[in-house]
């Protein structure tokens, strides 16, 4: 390989860590519902855009601190508390009624939910992308990598690693909560078998609420740092979740480690078939290869195989 | 009343009629009178929403059949219904097919097309099937969009949009279908009847039996001898049929195409219909074809009378109807599933119970 050709390699890998990071949240949040409640939200998106657009007001509101780490850190609890209610309220006031009702009702009602979450941020906040007024993550200036005979030096910008960063401990403290927590037991339990959790004293509406609210927390960190990347909160910010789909089907409707796993192998995919094929190629590669998994294997890579009895 | 008790059958031919009481008949002699005269009773611009209604229709019966029928969750109707569109178009600008030739050609295209992204029906269940279908969304609209052979060029400019020629009923230059609604409006409905009396009558033949008994156990309709691969596909064929025949009189009935019209968006509007009219019911399918269509354009007159009474503003009128629009369907569908799970047609039902149990509802 040719060193421009070593650093396109590194360049590319540099951005799929990223994306992979993104795309890990988002689908985490997905998987989270789907364990434990059996839905899968479509509304999983809007989510991510009322969390950027939330913080992107606070940010607003909280200009009269005057320092900017007080002003984030203030903005970032108030997200996750605001997201907190939403996810509550959506449970209690959209999901709830429909326990029991066909797969294609329960996905239907979150579509529907995100059209309205949609209009929403639009007839508040307008269509038109608004810059975020304060970084949320602190801007270092880019590391630089040279190669002998390589035309252009390659910069990276640390961002990635942030964000990385904050996936990580996210998944972390996630991971540590379904082992060592008492709640994350019981949403374990619930997963299981929500009779027999029922029957041991779980309370399964607070482990729906719980459930709803952890994955709306998550979805709303993923549209903060997609805010931060693209350098301010649009209406775009809820697409980026439809990527998410192949990656939860790749890995496994109810695996975290499928999330995982499959967050980065998408990212990949599309970074690498961006870079190497045409950037175009990115929107349907991850769609090929997932087809391609599903006719090996159909409940995805980590998918628990669902016995069927008549 | 148009259902009445006491019906008692002697003889198969009256057992098998789809209309069996005078009642019945009546009304359905009053319906077809009413769609016969109500073209000269409204405006072209109506007619226009009502054609499309009726298209909507015709793809919403398709994707009910798959769906409501068949139980098989479709993300990709969109994508069909592009089949449809440009398989019909481009037999059309490129060969120069006539367009009634075009319009069936390019529903067996997608038919066959819906029969191939139906092969993996066969191991897929559920949600992994729903994102197997949107993986077909994304396909077409990607080679929509990237190919270029398949746009065309306007004013020598090329452009993304496909330029449809000129189609005329029984070759009279003045019933040009591409913009003449009330032409174009007799035509979609001779081949919306059509539809549904097909698929009225598909439901009593085995084949449609054969659907219904997959979409509510698939593994006892194999055990009771239903060959699950061959009835899976059948259905994902003859309901891309129908889509694709939609996409086709999409095409027929405009003078330009482009991939705007059969996005991720378009795939679940038609999804919104037949759950907002009735999963399973042909009747449904027609129904929230209806709602869903014409719901935005109730809006927006409200939205104008407002702004001649000088109660909004034109500015306020652009930026806030596309939300208004687009948070009404969402609150609707999320209503409409908490209040009657099984749509109009149910809540049609009821009511019409209601007036015949009247006064004594028990």
């Amino acid at each position: 390989m040719s060193p421009d050709e070593i650093l396109k390699f590194l360049r590319l890998s540099y951005t799929a860590l990223s994306d992979g990071a993104l795309l890990v949240l988002i689908a985490l949040a997905l998987v989270l519902i789907y364990k434990a409640t059996d839905v899968i939200n479509f509304a999983n998106g809007e989510f991510m855009l009322i969390g950027g657009y939330i913080g992107y007001q606070l940010l607003i509101w909280l200009q009269v601190f005057e320092s900017p780490g007080l002003i984030v850190l203030l903005a970032i609890i108030g997200v996750v508390v605001m997201t907190t209610l939403i996810g509550v309220l959506v449970e209690r006031l959209v999901l709830r009624p429909l326990i029991g009702e066909p797969i294609i009702s329960v996905i239907m009602v979150t579509i529907g939910l995100s059209n309205v979450i949609q209009a929403i941020v639009g007839l508040i906040w307008g269509k038109n992308p608004r810059p975020l007024p304060i970084d949320i993550i602190p801007r270092f200036s880019p590391f630089r990598i040279e190669l002998e005979g390589a035309r252009r030096p390659l910069n990276l910008l640390p961002d990635t690693l942030i964000i990385l960063a904050v996936a990580f401990v996210l998944v972390g403290l996630l991971l540590l909560f379904f082992r060592r927590s008492k709640h994350g037991i019981a949403m374990r339990a619930t997963a299981d078998d929500q009779q027999a959790a029922m029957s041991m004293g779980i309370s399964i509406r607070f482990i729906f609420a719980l459930t709803w609210s952890l994955a709306a927390i998550t979805a709303a960190v993923a549209g903060l740092m997609i805010a931060h990347v693209t350098n301010g909160v649009s209406g775009d910010i809820h697409n980026v979740s439809l990527r998410a789909f192949p990656v939860i089907i790749l890995g496994g409707l109810d695996s975290i480690a499928g999330a995982i796993i499959g967050g980065f192998a998408i990212a990949f995919v599309e970074s690498f078939s961006s870079g190497y094929i045409d950037p175009s190629v990115k929107t349907v590669a991850p769609y090929i290869v997932l087809l391609i998994v599903l006719m090996v294997k159909p409940y995805g890579l980590f998918g628990q195989k669902r016995i069927e009895r008549v | 009343m148009a259902t009445q008790s006491g019906i008692y059958h002697q003889t198969y031919e009256s057992d098998m009629q789809l209309r069996p009481t005078t009642a019945q008949r009546v009304r359905m002699v009053l319906v077809i009178a009413f769609v016969l005269v109500l073209p000269l009773l409204v405006s072209q611009n109506e007619v226009r929403i009502v054609n499309k209604v009726m298209i909507a229709a015709i793809g919403a019966i398709g994707l009910n059949i798959l769906v409501g029928y068949t139980g098989q969750i479709s993300l990709g109707q969109g994508a069909f219904l592009a089949v449809g569109a440009y398989g019909c178009g481009l037999l059309m600008v490129y060969f120069q097919v006539p367009w009634g030739l075009a319009l069936m050609a390019g529903a067996l295209i997608t038919a066959v097309v819906g029969g191939l992204f139906g092969l993996p029906s066969l191991r897929l269940k559920g949600l992994y099937l729903a994102v197997a279908t949107l993986a077909a969304q994304q396909i077409v609209e990607w080679i929509i969009i990237r190919w270029d052979p398949i746009d065309g060029t306007i004013d020598g400019k090329a452009t993304d949009a496909l330029r449809i020629p000129s189609n005329f009923l029984f070759g009279n230059s003045a019933w040009r279908l591409n913009d003449n609604e009330y032409a174009f409006y007799y035509f979609v409905f001779v081949v919306l009847a059509i539809v549904v009396i097909g698929s009225v009558n598909l439901f009593r033949t085995h084949y449609g039996r054969a659907f219904i008994a997959i979409r509510d156990q698939d593994i006892a309709a194999e055990v009771m001898g239903v060959n699950l691969f061959y009835y899976k596909v059948l259905a994902f064929a003859v309901s891309s049929f129908l889509v694709g025949l939609a996409g086709g009189l999409t095409t027929i009935h405009s003078t330009a195409i482009s991939f705007e019209r059969f996005t991720i968006d378009v795939s679940i509007a038609y999804l919104a219909m037949i759950i907002v009219g009735g999963l399973g019911s042909i009747s449904g399918a027609i129904y929230g074809a209806i709602f869903i269509e014409i719901l935005p354009e109730i809006l927006r007159s409200i939205g104008q009378a407002l702004v001649q009474n000088r109660l909004v503003s034109d500015q306020v009128f652009v930026t806030v109807l596309p939300f208004v629009q687009q948070g009404t369907f969402g609150l609707l569908i999320i209503l409409m599933l908490i209040v009657e799970p099984e749509g109009i047609r149910k809540l049609w039902s009821n009511i019409k119970d209601y007036f015949r149990l009247w006064p004594f509802s028990y």
